[in-house]
């Protein structure tokens, strides 16, 4: 049997998949964060925490309301996109027409509060989250176990990215939204109601990190710091992508995901930085991201 | 010329002033630093549970002592060790801190014991877990109290390869506190005659272990030893579980896991998991009855490292009423001079190096059947006594112990 760098393939078969799967997470978190970028142009830091509050919805509904995870897979995003219209309502719209930067400071300012609220309230430790029942155990691939939860979840992923793109990229409500993107006044001229669809985009972005957190829940603990040590790393997937651009932070999602897999069997120490070495590359090479427009 | 030389009477007096005073009580109180994680990946380990602790401690040891009243202070270094240094500074020079305990996290313990050192003040580890805080960089008035990696090492590792174990893969978090641990457990596990028949340093933290896992998986090592701490760990097990590691016939062994952690994993996915612990509520009448007083007060069971808190603050203070002083090296040289025994640590001596040599224990942790509440976790495999677990002071290499 041939052998690559001394890495039997089953090996790397597993890895792939397994780099494949985290490439979900990163693909359904940039989606969110491209499409808040593209229309709202804001760059959203309250993105893990908002997720981290997924995660969190989907604990309180088992542990205080009976409700397991495929009710918390359609209510927590709900909930949380509620979440983020209250926000953009109330604070994030009245920064439209200044810099960037006080959209940035201010997501950043409310991910703090929301890490740091939860945290006082619930410890650091994590909370438990069971796999849904149907979906626990897994099956032998031959070159490695995959459990049935892992398989859903890439799914799932790509299954709401591609709607997600189409409904942006190919229906008429997305043509309004790229239209009022492009020029507010016109658009609104027509007789749109601008200010409440990009309310609404806003709350549809923020949900897509809610669901994000309900599929995380039954992998990783939920935790208050679950999100901060995400959020940076699916940034570097946006900026690799091209800001704003939908597809690219989908397809740069699970492209990194799985260079990071592989990164993991060949330089283990190096997994955590590779995407930030790779944005640094395609900065230099491509400043718009790989799939960009320059402007 | 007259303006000088008042002055260099003043300074004089008030330097006679001052050493006067150290002979006694300093600024008339006792005052206890708690340097702790209060917001960061340790804060549940030890955070605000070891500030109550040393509540607990203070009010049980009668809230004075030698006559002056003791006073609480607390802060949180950020898991950063110039951050960790500065508070203890400021807390010496400006509030008059006398002694400084917890320091949970391996760099700041280091950093915070070198200031005490400096200043000749007590700085009790509850927390972190390197040796080196007892080795070359041992300190007069520095202590390490419940646990750390030689004796992580030393408890859990012979009873698995005795138990036919022989063959480990070692997952570990790649910095200063998973590489020593992880040489502390290869030099065990080949002394012992085991192998370790590969290793993988995982980025700290890392969310998803599953690819480091899979490595392990592969090995065909009997044993998955994991060399990691807090998040880590919690991922590691619940991760292994769900990729069938377990069920396929590997054994788990954390090397260091707390009861907080083993509390968030749950049952369901950690039991038959071996931990080394130095302390657990439920061993007998006196860790219960501690333990039920803190958890009236606190909401929680005591991890090893917050009963700790308690059992360090109290010994202190015993010490300063024996001693009659409060002066770091006097107090120190009592403190290693009488055995710790208390609610926590029942039969406990101190090396000259500030090792805390006491019985540490084997767990398992329990299968759900077994357990009859949310905090019956463990049962004991082996109790290991203190000279087995710790490493000999005369061997640390520790410049006082000569």
């Amino acid at each position: 049997m041939f052998e690559l760098l001394g890495i039997p393939p089953q090996a790397l078969f597993g890895q792939l998949l397994l780099g494949l799967i985290n490439g979900s997470f990163y693909a359904l978190l940039s989606l969110g964060l491209a499409v808040i970028f593209g229309m709202l142009n804001v760059i959203n830091f309250a993105h893990g925490a908002l997720y981290m509050v997924g995660a969190f919805v989907a604990w309180f509904l088992m542990q205080y309301a009976g409700i397991g995870y495929w009710g918390a897979l359609v209510i927590a995003p709900v909930a949380v996109g509620l979440l983020g219209i209250v926000i953009e309502k109330t604070m994030l719209s009245r920064l439209y027409k200044l810099d960037h930067l006080y959209g940035l400071l201010l997501t950043f300012g409310i991910a703090l509060i929301l890490e740091g609220s939860f945290k006082h309230e619930f410890g650091v430790s994590g909370q438990a989250y069971p796999v849904p029942t149907a979906l626990a155990g897994g099956t032998n691939l031959g070159f490695m176990f995959l459990p049935f939860y892992r398989g859903w979840v890439v799914l799932l992923s790509v299954v709401v990215c591609v709607a997600t793109w189409y409904a942006i990229e190919r229906t008429r409500l997305g043509s309004y939204l790229r239209a009022a993107t492009e020029n507010p006044r016109l658009v609104q001229a027509f007789g749109i109601n601008v200010p409440v669809m990009i309310t609404l985009t806003y709350g549809v972005g923020v949900a897509l990190a809610g669901l994000a957190g309900v599929m995380a829940a039954p992998i990783y603990s939920v935790n208050p710091l679950m999100g901060s040590n995400l959020i940076i790393v699916v940034f570097a997937v946006v900026v690799i992508g091209g800001m704003g651009s939908i597809f690219g932070a989908v397809v740069s999602g699970y492209l990194l995901g799985l260079t990071e897999g592989l990164t993991k069997v060949f330089f283990p120490e190096a997994s955590n930085i590779v995407v930030f070495i790779i944005m640094v590359v395609v900065l230099l090479l491509r400043p718009a991201g790989l799939f960009g427009r320059e402007r | 010329m007259f303006k000088k030389a008042l002055l260099a009477g003043v300074a004089a007096s008030a330097m006679l002033a001052g050493s006067a005073m150290a002979a006694g009580i300093s600024g008339d109180k006792v005052v206890i630093g708690v340097l702790t994680d209060l917001s960061g990946v340790y804060a549940d380990v030890a955070g605000k549970g070891s500030v109550a602790a040393a509540e607990m401690a203070v009010a049980d040891f009668g809230g004075t002592v030698a006559g002056k009243p003791i006073e609480l202070i607390s802060a949180d270094h950020q898991n950063k060790a110039d951050i960790g240094a500065n508070i203890a500074r400021e807390w010496v020079d400006a509030k008059g801190v006398d002694m400084m305990i917890d320091m949970t996290n391996s760099a700041v313990g280091l950093a915070v014991q070198g200031v005490g050192a400096e200043k000749g003040v007590v700085t009790i580890n509850t927390g972190a877990a390197s040796v080196r805080l007892t080795q070359k960089e041992c300190s007069a008035t520095g202590f390490h109290w419940i646990y750390d990696t030689y004796a992580l090492a030393h408890v859990t590792p012979p009873t698995v390869i005795a138990n036919g174990g022989d063959s480990w893969f070692l997952l570990t978090a790649d910095y200063a506190f998973g590489h020593s641990l992880e040489a502390d457990a290869t030099s065990v596990i080949t002394e012992m005659g085991g192998k370790v028949v590969g290793s993988v340093r995982h980025p700290f933290p890392s969310a998803d272990l599953s690819s480091f896992l899979l490595q392990a998986q592969s090995s065909g090592a009997k044993v998955i030893g994991l060399a990691n701490a807090g998040q880590d760990t919690i991922n590691s097990v619940k991760q292994a579980a769900e990729f069938g590691i377990v069920a396929g016939g590997q054994k788990l062994v954390a090397l260091l896991a707390f009861l907080s952690d083993i509390h968030s994993i749950g049952l369901d996915l950690g039991q038959g998991l071996n931990v080394t612990t130095g302390f657990y509520w439920d061993l007998d009448d006196q860790t219960r009855a501690f333990s039920k007083k803190f958890f009236d007060k606190f909401g929680k069971e005591p991890t090893m490292v917050q009963a700790a808190v308690y059992s360090g603050v109290l010994h202190y203070l015993k010490a300063v009423k024996d001693s009659g002083t409060d002066d770091g090296k006097t107090v120190a040289a009592k403190m290693k001079a009488t055995p710790v025994q208390d609610d926590v640590i029942h039969n406990g001596k101190i090396g000259a190096n500030g090792s805390v040599i006491h019985d540490m224990y084997l767990m398992e942790v329990k299968k759900p059947s077994e357990s009859k509440g949310e905090w019956d976790l463990y049962k004991v495999v082996k109790t290991v006594p203190g000279d087995q677990a710790f490493q000999d002071p005369a061997k640390s290499g520790c410049p006082l112990v000569q």
